[in-house]
């Protein structure tokens, strides 16, 4: 199949469908009865090559028009082109479906489908205790089993005892589908992913067509490799129907949605969007200056596309050049913003300084991947915050805001421009790999009712009044004044300025009134910034903390543990921090922060309010389960 | 959480009055060709010339560029409003505060960066880069390089006083093999770079030279650059008279500049010398100086600007012992600009759908919940 790094997420076919109906070429024998669960988790493993991402996104995608509600976690190699079979190789992609509100990709899955004996092995210890396995025993190979370190083989020895282990011939399968269509074994050999699909669709109780459409559309061109798929796909859907090895099959109601119309998005798509619709309700075109990074050049290809709304997307030669062409684009009239993860924010410092000092509002967006240095490029983390935060020379205050979710990188991204235009400042937007690849159903926002956009843009010089660059209003904003207006002609840089004139100077005391205006003027952002979202009782003894991508998995675990008087409080703007936080801190005898890094937001908020948190930290590039969370604050209860 | 209420007054400040902007003077509209204003009262050199107190070094060559530049500007046709100069760092890059246009003061080394978002964001700017040898050419060499190969359409003036001047007098990229600087007490011994060379390898499309103590051709230089659609390198020789003074001697000395320098003239036939006694003529890919009386006006090399292969050669004589260093346009070749072929693309796109922003969001994979 594909390039993995290229499938993942939500694939866009534009299918209309949300009807249940199995294919009628199929037919749907009422033999065995339907068992209704109300919340599944499924991870598809494989070797990198075996399209696992893709298998994952299109079982994503049926299940969203199914209507249940959902969350995903693809899970992939760094390398493009892992060697075959081996261990590091092994692509993951999980996804969690329920007929109930969820909030992240789940514990630890009910099924788990390996491709082959690494991907066996990379998952099994995750899966649920007496969890289905589906794998495919014609790649328990010598070969194989050796790359994945078996000593033994694990479908003949007691490896899988507790398990209810479904074996079947995929690749066989798959060849004997495609036979008459006079491929070679190998290329045959590559549609083996739908088979497990078209089984698990079975399993499931969906419908193929969404699938079937989509490949159309792909691969609708190349005859021969759609007509593959498509029986591949069949042959995987019969083999439920006739193995005659399952007990039951299982379907997952739909969950109750607020009405309208949805669509299921990943965060960075969602990001693009945001952006793009800031750009419109602003009116102000929008300029993106970015170089490529994992796991954020996915807002730089969702960018690209959008000329017709006039979108500039440069790609600069490093990620120095990104912001300093959007601080450019941004002097000239245009939102500047650019994108990229935690080396390349490393990199953008200096001109995040320029950025603050020359007051011109940008946004810089973050999807924080594993660190330091090139650390671990597909996998999540949150231990960017503090760079984020403080990483600059000077007293350089920038305003940052975090999303919490896929879709939310929608409304974070709106947000971030709108405050960067209000208050003429930089502003830092943290997302995080886990949340820019997941996807999750978003209810289309009403365009007309999002919020106004107001920019400090001077259209005209006033008459007989020598123009000011750095004088201020309400919000301490200084006006946005764009070449091309005559009369406003003026000089900025990264020299301190004057106030009010925005001359180069170097006074003692003209420094310190403008150090300490800069830093008003982010704090200032507190009045735009929403009450703190909170959950549970108001007080009590626990309140978790959270802010960013760790979202779901607390709030998830909040859930499970309300009834033992735990709250979650959830921190959108990390600078300025909410003004009624401290009031809210007040309120519980402990304050629990988890996050995945090792207490970064813990110091802050010690530091901000004196408060002793406790801290409950992760950093193996991976999110937070619910029951991970769940089963740490249980311990921290038990030492009381 | 500070309140201004509670802050120190701020410092008095003294409302310059020649920061007022002179009386509005009424644009005929853009011009027909050019899609420029052409103000109606021709501007002279003070309108280009702000209020901020020059503080370079008296005696310092940054003062001809300066001045070069201010006098060039009313003939450019160019309104002050529409011109931006982007600097980045260095006694050379203080040039945007002392132009009374748009200016963009940077950071070291990106100011190539900062023009191309200006430029990119507004086609219809005229975009100016200030630079040094080793803004330009050390910390922003970089970004240098790919704004000559993007071709923007915006000029570059390289300050080239093979030192750095601003941080006291280290050696630069463009520092000769051996010179003692206050980093090299026992003499550099990094290769310098031909900046000439450098742009021609970057497929600039635009390459000249000039020099800081003759203000007519600079003033001639400029205003080709300033004419050709596309990014113009423009390398100046300048004297840092404090911390390498006399750097370009041979090249402004009258006595001996006339054997030390050839002026490249579209056409010309490269013949140089106090006496024009000389001259450059080519075996093989090798230039040659041969007397005058020695050869056939045929043979002497005739200018090419056109000739990216000629501009190579004629770009190595100055790092040549014996030969002449070259001044005036090497290069000045046509090819799309990076903005008008990004604004195209947008035109085009625009041309099938206009943005749409309901449709948009909802376009993807999208179901109904009822
Ligand atoms: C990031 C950074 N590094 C170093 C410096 C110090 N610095 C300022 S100017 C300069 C060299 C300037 O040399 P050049 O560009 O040749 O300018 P000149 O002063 O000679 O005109 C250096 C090293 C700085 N300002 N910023
Ligand atoms: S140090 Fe040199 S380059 Fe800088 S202003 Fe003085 S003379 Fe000019
Ligand atoms: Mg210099």
């Amino acid at each position: 199949m594909a390039n993995e790094a290229e499938v993942k997420g939500i694939a866009t076919s534009t299918n209309g469908h949300n009807g249940h109906a199995t294919p009628e070429s199929i037919g749907q024998r009422p033999k065995l009865p339907i068992e209704i669960r109300e919340d599944v988790t499924i991870r598809f493993a494989g070797d990198s090559g075996d399209g696992m991402q893709l298998t994952g996104t299109q079982f994503t995608n049926t299940t969203a028009i199914v209507g249940n509600d959902l969350s995903t976690l693809p899970d992939y190699p760094a390398e493009i082109r892992a060697p075959i079979g081996t261990l590091y190789g092994v692509s993951g992609f999980q996804i969690h479906f329920s007929s109930k509100d969820i909030h992240t990709p789940g514990d630890n899955p009910d099924v788990l489908v390996a491709m082959n004996p690494a991907a066996l092995k990379v998952n099994l210890h995750d899966l649920k205790k007496g969890g289905v396995i589906i794998l495919n025993e014609n790649a328990f190979d010598e070969k194989n089993l050796k790359l994945a370190h078996y000593d033994t083989n694990p479908l003949e020895d007691d490896t899988l005892s507790g398990y209810t282990v479904y074996k079947f011939p995929l690749t066989k399968i798959t060849l004997d589908a495609v036979k008459d269509l006079k491929m070679g074994t190998k290329e045959g050999a590559r549609s083996k992913n739908m088979v497990a699909l078209g089984l698990v669709y079975w399993l499931y109780n969906r419908p193929l067509e969404p699938t079937m459409e989509w490949l159309k559309a792909k691969f609708g061109k190349n005859e021969q490799v759609y007509e593959a798929n498509l029986r591949a796909l069949k042959a995987g859907y019969y083999l439920g129907e006739t193995a005659e090895l399952f007990s039951a099959r299982y379907e997952v109601k739909p969950a109750t949605f607020t009405p309208g119309r949805y669509r299921g998005i990943m965060g960075n798509e969602a990001t693009a969007l945001g952006f793009v619709a800031a750009s419109v309700k602003s009116g102000l075109p929008l300029f993106l200056g970015s170089y490529p990074i994992t796991p954020a050049s996915d807002i730089l290809h969702e960018l690209s596309k959008y000329k017709n709304f006039g979108v500039k997307t440069f790609q600069a030669e490093d990620e120095i050049a990104g912001i300093c062409s959007a601080i450019g684009a941004s002097y000239a009239g245009s939102i500047g913003i650019t994108t990229t993860s935690g080396p390349g924010l490393a990199l953008k410092a200096e001109a995040l300084g320029l950025a603050v000092m020359t007051e011109l509002p940008i946004v810089v967006i973050d999807v924080q991947r594993g660190g330091p240095s090139t650390g671990l490029p597909t996998k999540t983390e949150q231990a960017d915050l503090m760079q984020a935060l403080y990483g600059r020379n000077g007293e350089c205050p920038v305003a940052v805001i975090a999303a919490k979710s896929p879709t939310d990188c929608f409304d974070t991204a709106f947000e971030a421009v709108k405050i960067a235009l209000k208050y003429m400042v930089p502003v830092i937007m943290l997302s995080d790999g886990y949340i820019a690849n997941g996807a999750e159903p978003w209810l289309i926002p009403d365009v007309d009712k999002l919020p106004e956009i107001i920019s400090k843009k001077r259209l005209k010089a006033e008459e007989g009044k020598p123009f000011m660059p750095y004088e201020r209003d309400a919000d301490n904003a200084r006006p946005w004044a764009v070449p091309g207006v005559e009369g406003l002609e003026h000089r900025i840089g990264g020299l301190e300025k004057q106030h009010i004139t925005g001359n180069v100077n170097y006074e003692p005391h003209n420094h310190d009134f403008m150090v300490r205006l800069r830093q008003q003027k982010v704090d200032g952002i507190g009045k735009d910034v929403a009450p703190t979202e909170l959950h549970g009782p108001k007080s009590g003894k626990i309140l978790l903390l959270s802010w960013g991508g760790t979202y779901g998995a607390v709030l998830s675990a909040q859930e499970q543990l309300a009834s033992k008087g735990v709250a979650m409080a959830h921190l959108r703007w990390m600078n300025p921090l909410p003004p009624d936080l401290g009031d809210i801190l007040k309120n519980y005898e402990h304050i629990v922060i988890p996050e995945l890094n090792l207490g970064q937001l813990r110091r802050i908020i010690r530091d901000k309010f004196l408060v002793d948190a406790i801290g409950i930290n992760k950093v193996e590039g991976l999110p937070f389960t619910p029951h991970e969370v769940v089963s740490k604050v249980e311990e921290i209860m038990a030492k009381f | 959480m500070p309140d201004t209420s509670k802050m120190p007054p701020p410092p008095p400040f003294k409302a310059g009055g020649s920061i007022a902007p002179p009386p509005m003077k009424a644009p005929t509209g853009p011009a027909k060709d050019l899609n420029i204003d052409i103000p109606v009262i021709a501007l002279t050199a003070k309108d280009f010339s702000s209020d901020q107190d020059v503080r370079w070094c008296p005696g310092c060559g940054d003062y001809s560029i300066l001045a070069q530049v201010q006098r060039t500007m009313p003939d450019l046709h160019v309104s002050r409003h529409q011109t931006v100069f982007v600097a980045g760092i260095g006694c050379s890059s203080r040039f945007p505060y002392y132009m009374n246009t748009y200016g963009f003061h940077g950071i070291h080394g990106r100011a190539p960066a900062i023009a191309s978002g200006v430029k990119a964001a507004n086609p219809e700017l005229n975009v100016w880069v200030a630079t040094g040898d080793g803004d330009g050419l050390s910390i922003g060499g970089n970004h240098t390089l790919h704004l000559l190969r993007r071709n923007f359409n915006i000029n570059v003036l390289l300050f080239n006083n093979r030192i750095y001047g601003l941080t006291k007098g280290q050696y630069s990229p463009t520092s000769e093999h051996g010179k003692k600087t206050k980093s090299t007490p026992y003499g550099s011994i990094d290769h310098p770079l031909n900046p000439v060379l450098f742009a021609l390898g970057c497929e600039a499309t635009f390459v000249a030279r000039s020099i800081d103590r003759d203000p007519k051709h600079m003033q001639e230089v400029i205003k080709r650059a300033a004419a050709h659609h596309g990014t113009s390198f423009m390398e100046i020789y300048q004297n840092c008279n404090i911390f390498n003074d006399g750097a370009f001697l041979d090249l402004t000395e009258k006595d001996v500049k006339d054997d030390h320098l050839v002026v490249l003239t579209h056409g010309e036939p490269l013949i140089f010398g106090k006496n024009k006694d000389k001259a450059i003529v080519l075996e093989g890919f090798n230039p040659r100086v041969v007397n005058v009386a020695d050869t056939t006006p045929d043979q002497i090399v005739r200018h090419d600007e056109k000739n990216p292969i000629l501009a190579s050669i004629l770009a190595k004589m100055s790092d040549m012992e014996g030969f002449p260093t070259p001044i005036g346009i090497f290069l000045s070749v046509d090819r799309a600009t990076y903005e008008d072929e990004m604004t195209d693309q947008i035109k085009t796109a625009r041309e099938k759908s206009t943005g749409d922003l309901k449709k948009l969001l909802n376009s993807g994979n999208t179901w109904q919940v009822n």
